[in-house]
């Protein structure tokens, strides 16, 4: 078998653990058909989207977002604060609109611009894929997110906003689309982590 | 027509909803104490206060603003007696001062949302502001100043 697949806690979430959680539908159970193989090749797809700087830029490994292609520290130096907009007068929508702004490398715009609260920072930054998907099927680690709600977070709108990013950055490997359609398949076959390396 | 409430007073504005709010205030109303200077948000002379926080009114459109309540570097205080200003005046802060009514403004939502700030405190909510003439020492202590200022009136404003 080409993929070899790690024995790691995600191969929980099978239709047991989905059974035992209450917010999860019956339409969503029914879908799932575990799948290592198609799963994980899903999860490769969904690894170059998550850690394109247009996703990675928002869940950096520190305090400070991300900025740019080449992901550096955001000018400025904006902090997380508590609830992840920012602190005192350096609050993410005090410069970041509800849309963006026009022309070259100016503020990209969002109602809901923000990184991950300081109690729970979901860090992509220097993630392995294994790391990355052991993460976001963990609710302590996801944003308390039930498998349904991680489905449904492909069209939230702050990560549809990554493929508006306004003028001068890139966009992320493959359409909304493509994404969607890989992380759907990601978690319905049984949201498989890749191989530890 | 748009209606903007700026510094507690109404102003209908014939702008399209897509003009920075900077443009109005400066030239549709005639408060010039709020600066251009970048016009990207990276600089913060622009900064005013959109319902109590710091937005760069050079990015900001008039539409975001109405029906919130602006303030600007003259609506900050009544007789320029904030104590940030009176702050700024004894430690007598600027040198060009083209920056220092962004800086003011930053400085205030700081205060009010921290008292009593620490030097890192200061760096975080004032990293923003950027000073040409690199007063960034003298608004430190200026801001140090006005909390103790602050204190002494009782944290009335």
């Amino acid at each position: 078998m080409a993929v070899i697949l790690s024995m790691i806690g995600i191969m929980a979430f099978g239709l047991s653990t989905l059974n035992n959680r209450p917010n999860v539908t019956g339409e969503t159970i029914q879908k799932i058909k575990k799948d290592s193989i198609a799963s994980v090749r899903a999860f490769e797809q969904v690894y170059q989207v998550l850690m394109s700087p247009r996703c990675m830029n928002c869940h950096p490994s520190g305090d400070i977002p991300l900025q740019g292609d080449d992901s550096h520290l955001h000018e400025m130096h904006p902090k997380r604060g508590q609830d992840g907009k920012g602190v005192f007068a350096m609050k993410c929508a005090n410069c970041h609109q509800p849309n963006n702004t026009p022309g070259l490398h100016t503020p990209p715009g969002n109602p809901d611009w923000h990184l991950p609260p300081a109690d729970m920072k979901m860090v992509f930054q220097g993630k392995t894929a294994h790391e990355l998907a052991k993460q976001l099927v963990n609710p302590k680690q996801n944003g308390n997110k039930s498998m349904k709600q991680l489905l449904e977070h492909a069209d939230d709108g702050l990560v549809l906003s990554g493929w508006n990013s306004g003028e001068g950055r890139s966009q992320p490997p493959m359409s909304h689309a493509a994404f969607k359609k890989a992380w759907e398949t990601w978690i319905n076959t049984g949201a498989y982590a890749p191989k530890s390396k | 027509m748009i209606n903007l409430n700026i510094n507690q007073k109404s102003y209908e504005v014939d702008a399209d909803p897509d003009m920075p709010l900077l443009w109005a205030i400066r030239d549709l109303v005639g408060l010039t104490g709020t600066k251009y200077g970048c016009g990207v948000a990276q600089c913060g002379a622009c900064v005013v206060h959109l319902n109590g926080e710091a937005v760069r009114s050079c990015v900001t459109k008039v539409s975001r603003a109405e029906g919130k309540k602006i303030v600007t570097i003259e609506g900050l205080s009544k007789n320029n007696d904030h104590p940030l200003q009176l702050a700024w005046n004894e430690v007598n802060v600027p040198q060009c001062g083209y920056c220092h009514s962004g800086q003011l403004m930053s400085a205030a939502v700081l205060l009010r949302e921290n008292p009593n700030p620490t030097d890192e405190d200061i760096d975080s909510a004032m990293s923003g502001n950027i000073c040409r003439c690199g007063t960034y020492p003298r608004i430190r202590k200026a801001i140090h100043l006005a909390a103790e200022l602050h204190k002494k009136e009782g944290g009335t404003k």
